[in-house]
């Protein structure tokens, strides 16, 4: 084998374009790994990992790009290396926008544009959300590592101009229609959505899409929008607009567990809106959204069908689970029998952050409190995210793993090997994964997905275990995938698919408890 | 309640993407008008000649 390791100073390119080259480069004949990366810590050690480091590497600046190839042979490894750097010079021709050379720039050639759309790495996203909110746009930041007091800074200059600042680390937004970011092709209709959580967002879109509603307009606020610090400031001002806009009959409200006073005033803010709201606080209190004569739903599916109710009050709805309650059960024993007696922890590994916190609470009431990266339970917070300890659940979109690599929902790379390294686990019982479809995802995630499954299972298999992979799909038949094609790759491999991401969490929680149960009743004989 | 003035939910959109050229792809596929952005991170500078600058713009 031999390797080759190039730093070309101060070349940027962006991770996904990076992650797109390396693809192609791999796939040339005679090449084990190629690894193109901006250079930043994470990266550096993700290099080092696959034996791409030198001296060089470890020197290199953030904004230095790393070119790093094994290949069978020398000729072999500077042809992949020629390879490379001729992708990355060669222009999308692909691309039906115009391209400019800055915001500046785009700004004078596009008077009329309404919003800027900010990706960029977080340390230089703040300026650049600053100008353009000086030329007067709305902005969705989709960027994550901004800090927090950038982040206040942002909204209130936001704010004193009369605009919607979406984010810092906003993944979805659907605006008349059109999703930006990650956004799922739903119908349009009546249900207008603020979310805190971008997937939280793309369930409750994808749920009512299903059950025949439609959505006006789905604004994201950043994951932090409802902490103390922050006071709700983009929530409010996306009550006010949604109130404000004919298209919008009902409003639902999602976000992960906010700040106590600050859920009062966006509970005070929905009930004098005007219009029926449906509050998802995830493992928030849902008395007080219920006590200000608002709707409260505890899941996202659950905001989905209450507000399909409020809607449709007579009307049928879809039904809220693929398995009645007797097919349930059988299900649950059928999978739990096939478990070895050592057989007793669950790994949950997530792309949507929502979509974790939302297993989080589910399975709480089956099998208790659940380690994580994301946990705030004092006690349950992972310290060493690569390694999972008893029940775990992942959020693989968690700014750890995020620094100069695309987001796990473009690049499944790191959630498939980290669910090998679960599946090599002797007590692992159960998988439980997400699947997140729609425009800015992975075009074909669930290709990846399935041959991982199947390679964990048959490992599994050889050490005499049985591997139960549960999995939700948040995606619609509209989507770019196709949400049946990618439905059908995860159900070859013996994947069980369920209606929701609470579903599945139901489902997963019903199978370690009763395979515990087993092993315990087992153990007392 | 505050009256918003934002005309964002009843104007048709105009996008500048500045950062995944993914983006603006999507947008474009949605026949939405987009601008992108070839963004790049800004040489670092002599503090004073920032400074300078700063001033300048």
């Amino acid at each position: 084998m031999k390797s080759r390791i190039t730093v070309r100073p101060r070349e940027y390119h962006d991770s996904v374009r990076l992650m797109q080259v390396s693809a192609q480069v791999r796939r040339l004949d005679g090449v084990e790994e190629a690894i193109l990366m901006m250079a930043t810590d994470t990266n550096k050690k993700l290099l080092a990992t696959a034996g791409l480091s030198s001296m060089e590497v470890q020197e290199a600046a953030r904004d230095d790009l790393v070119i790093g190839i094994i290949a069978r042979n020398a000729d072999g490894a500077e042809n992949a290396m020629t390879r490379a750097v001729d992708l990355l010079r060669s222009r999308t021709p692909d691309l039906r926008a115009v391209q400019q050379m800055s915001l500046g720039a785009a700004v004078a050639a596009m008077p009329d544009a309404t919003l800027a759309l900010i990706s960029i790495p977080g340390e230089y996203a703040v300026e650049e959300t600053r100008k353009a909110l000086r030329a007067g746009l709305n902005v969705m930041l989709f960027s994550d590592n901004v800090s927090l007091d950038d982040e206040i800074r942002l909204k209130q200059l936001a704010e004193q101009r009369g605009l919607l600042l979406m984010g810092p680390d906003c993944g979805t937004a659907i605006i008349g229609g059109n999703g930006l970011g990650f956004a799922n092709e739903v119908r349009s209709g009546t249900v207008g959505i603020v979310g805190a959580s971008g997937t939280g967002i793309q369930e409750i879109a994808v749920q009512l899409h299903l059950h025949g509603l439609g959505i006006s307009h789905a604004l994201g606020t950043g994951g932090r929008d409802l902490s103390a610090s922050v006071g709700g400031l983009t929530m409010l001002r996306g009550i006010d607009m949604l109130a404000a806009d004919p298209d919008t009959d009902a409003i639902v409200l999602t976000s992960k567990p906010p700040d106590r006073e600050v859920a009062a005033c966006i509970i005070e803010r929905a009930s004098a809106c005007g219009k029926p709201v449906v509050v998802n606080f995830l493992g928030g209190d849902s008395g007080a959204a219920t006590r200000a004569g608002l709707v409260a739903a505890h899941t996202l599916s659950g905001a989905a069908k209450r507000t399909v109710r409020l809607l449709r009050p007579n009307g049928r709805t879809a039904p809220d689970s693929a398995w009645s309650d007797s097919e349930l059960r059988h299900r649950v024993n059928d999978v739990a029998g096939l478990l070895s007696p050592k057989q007793v922890y669950l790994r949950g590994l997530f792309t949507g952050g929502t979509l974790c916190h939302e297993a989080m609470h589910v399975l709480h009431d089956y099998i208790g409190p659940v380690y994580s990266n994301i946990a705030s339970q004092s006690g349950y917070h992972l310290g060493d995210c690569s390694r999972s300890c008893e029940h775990t659940l992942i959020d693989m979109g968690d700014d750890l793993f995020t620094r100069g690599r695309p987001h796990p929902m473009i690049d499944p790379e790191l959630r498939n090997r980290r669910l090998l390294q679960e599946a090599g686990e002797p007590d692992v019982a159960v998988l439980l994964l997400d699947l997140v479809l729609g425009y800015g995802s992975h075009k074909d995630p669930a290709a990846g997905l399935a041959e991982t499954v199947r390679d964990a299972r048959t490992r599994a298999a050889q050490d005499g275990r049985y591997l139960v992979v549960i999995s939700s799909v948040c995606g619609t038949e509209q989507d770019p995938q196709g949400l049946a094609r990618q439905k059908r790759l995860l159900a070859d491999e013996g994947v069980v698919l369920a209606a929701s991401n609470a579903e599945a969490s139901r489902l997963a929680g019903m199978i370690i408890r009763t395979a515990a149960g087993r092993t315990v009743e087992g153990t007392s004989r | 309640m505050n009256k918003p003035e934002n005309d964002l939910l009843n104007s048709e959109i105009c996008v500048i993407n500045v950062g995944l050229q993914q983006f603006a792809e999507s947008l474009a596929e949605q026949s939405v008008e987009v601008a992108h952005v070839n963004w790049e991170p800004p040489a670092e500078l002599d503090p004073e000649l920032e400074q300078i600058l700063e001033e300048l713009l």
